[in-house]
């Protein structure tokens, strides 16, 4: 029984990862597929042909640099945001009454419900240079020429912002809604004012759900591909289109495939941070059901 | 076992007044109309049943909740509207509460950190209180690796760390074990006499009022029905509810047949006796009132001896026996049906009490002993 998640990780997750790992240490063919074979035959024994041509193109050309780097930038730059507009928000529906909670956690995750790619085209429709808010600034008088903010660092955050909030207010929730009332009380009994007991209490004991909310959106969003496309810069991109752009356009699919091993490389160390916060989650409170 | 304060505290210090506090939550009172004084110094307990509003009259002390109506004074200030981070009261709650991602030590200067005090210096008053409380070696342990005891300890020391004029305990010892409980009433009376706190523990276990408190307030829906020390609650409860909450108790159901100068008769119909109690109370002949006599006040002797006194005497037959060890319960049931409760003491063990069973006995008690309840 155990061994049925190890068999469907090995068979969807492992095995791809080798083929691509594969395809990254060949050399680009113009054949169908359009990279060389890894073996060659000699005399009856497998040779193995191993190029670093496409790392070396990685690890080279500036041109990726900045895009890696500035993947990273967007990714951190949204955790902050969602971190900022998302833990008001989970801290009030985790306070809110009994009844409202429900209710006000639907409200979070109905939007996933509908498409994604609807959501992502209905702020084309409100940012462009005819579009809602534009036209109502200028029928307003407040602008006389339409802002551009479409295709801008601005809309590429509002996009990614949106669309991964859920993502940081289920588990800061998770965390929030576990906490013991009974330990403001105490320290406002000990002279802690709200804030204080908020710093000293509240912030500390949620450190586990901002770091898997973070995490959460931090992982996902370096790889971002529809958002960045339909509402990002043009002069800039993310690494994930740059990868796309290799693998269709180009048809190098070594290099793509580097693309994507780099890309993993880059974000084992969250991953593995984010596995053991998890752990540690299930941990903690296995250890205080035994206490009690 | 009832360990009173060697300090007696001083009648005239009243520290904690409250005149009239009432909450409620609707149409629902929880505390209704309660006036109370706890004196500096004391150990008063709040004693009564879930539902009877101590806990809720306690979070009103703290600062929890505010009471619909009524007045609150701690040290002769009026304090009912005061948030609970600006009164000199400390509480320790229920189920500890301890800051789970903090050491015992970071747990005990959390309160000494909202004052502006020194770091030295909180670094000093800490050790000093772990000292008292003996978990000096656990400082650097956090809450979930101690056990419950060590726990309570934790949440006392915290507690006591900013030396507070007034400590509350809700239900201090409910989660420990009884030979645990013991140590930490002795611990608890110690501590509190060593340091001058006034305590105010609330509870529904009526063992731990009566070893912990100086003076104790019983509790009913909401009210308080006696205020007093727990020999004057236990020998002189004002009503049948009281004497009935206390220990055991055998009510005996019966009408004022006499009122003497320093006694009065009464004449129990349904129970075929006569109790003649030597107190005074306000009744009339003819009135309905209940002897309560406490189950290790009735003497119990075979039925076979001669000369039985007229009042204070009743023959039954003995139905069961119960053995606890230190004592013996005698279930004896009288002519009407009616069970009487009877505590022997085993000062010859066993063998003296098991052949009981099914005898017939004389049950009787001295006239001193019966209070007599108008209501």
């Amino acid at each position: 029984m155990a061994g049925i998640p190890a068999l469907w990780l090995a068979l969807f997750f492992l095995i791809p990862f080798l083929i691509v790992l594969k395809i990254s240490f060949s050399e680009a063919r113009l054949a169908i597929p359009p990279y060389a074979p890894l073996f060659t035959w000699l005399h009856g024994l497998p040779i193995p042909r191993i190029h670093l041509s496409s790392y070396a193109y990685l690890f080279t050309n500036p041109l990726y640099l900045r895009s890696y780097l500035y993947s990273i930038m967007v990714a951190a730059v949204s955790t902050v945001i969602c971190l900022l507009i998302g833990y008001p928000m989970a801290y009030a529906i985790a306070r809110a009454a009994e009844a409202w909670r429900t209710f006000l956690l639907m409200l979070i995750v109905l939007p996933f419900w509908t498409s994604f790619l609807l959501r992502v085209y209905a702020w084309i429709g409100l940012l462009q240079n005819d579009g809602l808010i534009n036209n109502v600034l200028l029928g307003m008088g407040l602008i006389h020429h339409p802002i551009t903010l479409l295709q801008t660092d601005f809309s590429l955050y509002v996009g990614i912002v949106y669309s991964y909030l859920p993502f940081m207010i289920l588990p800061l929730y998770a965390n929030l809604e576990k906490h013991d009332p009974a330990l403001l009380e105490a320290a406002a009994d000990l002279g802690a004012r709200p804030l204080m007991s908020f710093l000293r209490v509240t912030l500390p004991q949620s450190l586990p759900g901002i770091a898997a909310g973070s995490l959460l959106v931090f992982i996902p969003v370096v790889g971002e591909y529809v958002i960045p496309t339909l509402l990002g810069r043009t002069d800039q991109i993310m690494i994930g289109r740059m990868l796309s752009d290799e693998f269709f356009d180009n048809r190098d699919w070594p290099v793509a495939s580097g693309v994507a091993i780099l890309i993993l490389l880059l974000l084992v160390v969250p991953i593995v941070l984010l596995q053991r916060v998890e752990r540690k989650e299930l941990a903690g409170t296995g250890e205080a059901e035994a206490e009690a | 076992m009832n360990a009173q304060p060697s300090m007696p505290p001083d009648p005239a210090a009243a520290y904690v007044r409250l005149e009239a506090v009432s909450k409620r939550f609707g149409e629902f009172s929880a505390v209704d109309a309660v006036s109370l004084e706890i004196r500096r110094g004391e150990i008063f307990c709040l004693l009564g049943g879930s539902g009877s509003g101590k806990t809720t009259l306690l979070r009103m002390l703290a600062g929890f909740e505010p009471p619909s109506s009524g007045r609150i004074y701690i040290d002769g200030e009026d304090m009912s509207a005061v948030p609970p981070y600006e009164r000199p009261v400390n509480m320790m709650f229920q189920s500890y509460a301890l800051f789970p991602h903090m050491s015992v030590e970071r747990n005990v200067a959390f309160g000494l950190e909202q004052e502006q005090i020194r770091p030295a210096e909180i670094r000093r008053r800490v050790a000093e209180i772990l000292a008292i409380v003996e978990m000096s070696p656990y400082a650097a342990r956090k809450p979930h690796q101690l056990s419950g005891g060590q726990r309570q300890r934790v949440a006392l020391a915290r507690a006591l760390a900013k030396r507070p004029k007034l400590l509350l305990l809700d239900e201090p010892l409910a989660a420990l074990d009884r030979k645990l409980r013991e140590r930490t009433q002795f611990e608890l009376l110690n501590i509190q006499e060593r340091l001058g706190v006034t305590f105010i523990v609330v509870t529904h276990d009526q063992e731990e009022a009566m070893t912990l408190a100086s003076r104790m307030g019983v509790m009913d829906r909401g009210r308080i029905v006696q205020v007093g020390t727990p020999a004057q609650i236990y020998e002189s409860p004002v009503n049948r509810f009281v004497a009935d909450f206390i220990g055991s108790v055998n009510l005996l159901e019966g009408k004022v047949a006499d009122l003497g100068a320093g006694d009065l008769t009464i004449r129990c119909e349904s129970l075929g006796c006569t109790v003649r109690a030597a107190r005074r109370v306000e009744c009339a002949p003819g009135d309905t009132v209940w002897a309560a006599v406490r189950p290790e006040k009735i003497v119990l002797t075979d039925a076979t001896s001669p000369g039985q006194p007229a009042d204070n005497c009743v023959r039954g037959r003995v139905r069961e026996v119960a053995y606890m060890g230190d004592v013996s319960i005698c279930l004896v049931e009288i002519d009407s049906g009616k069970v009487l409760r009877v505590t022997l003491s085993n000062h010859s063990g066993l063998a003296a009490h098991r052949d009981l069973k099914h005898a017939v006995v004389t049950l009787s008690w001295d006239a001193a002993s019966p209070v007599v309840l108008t209501r």
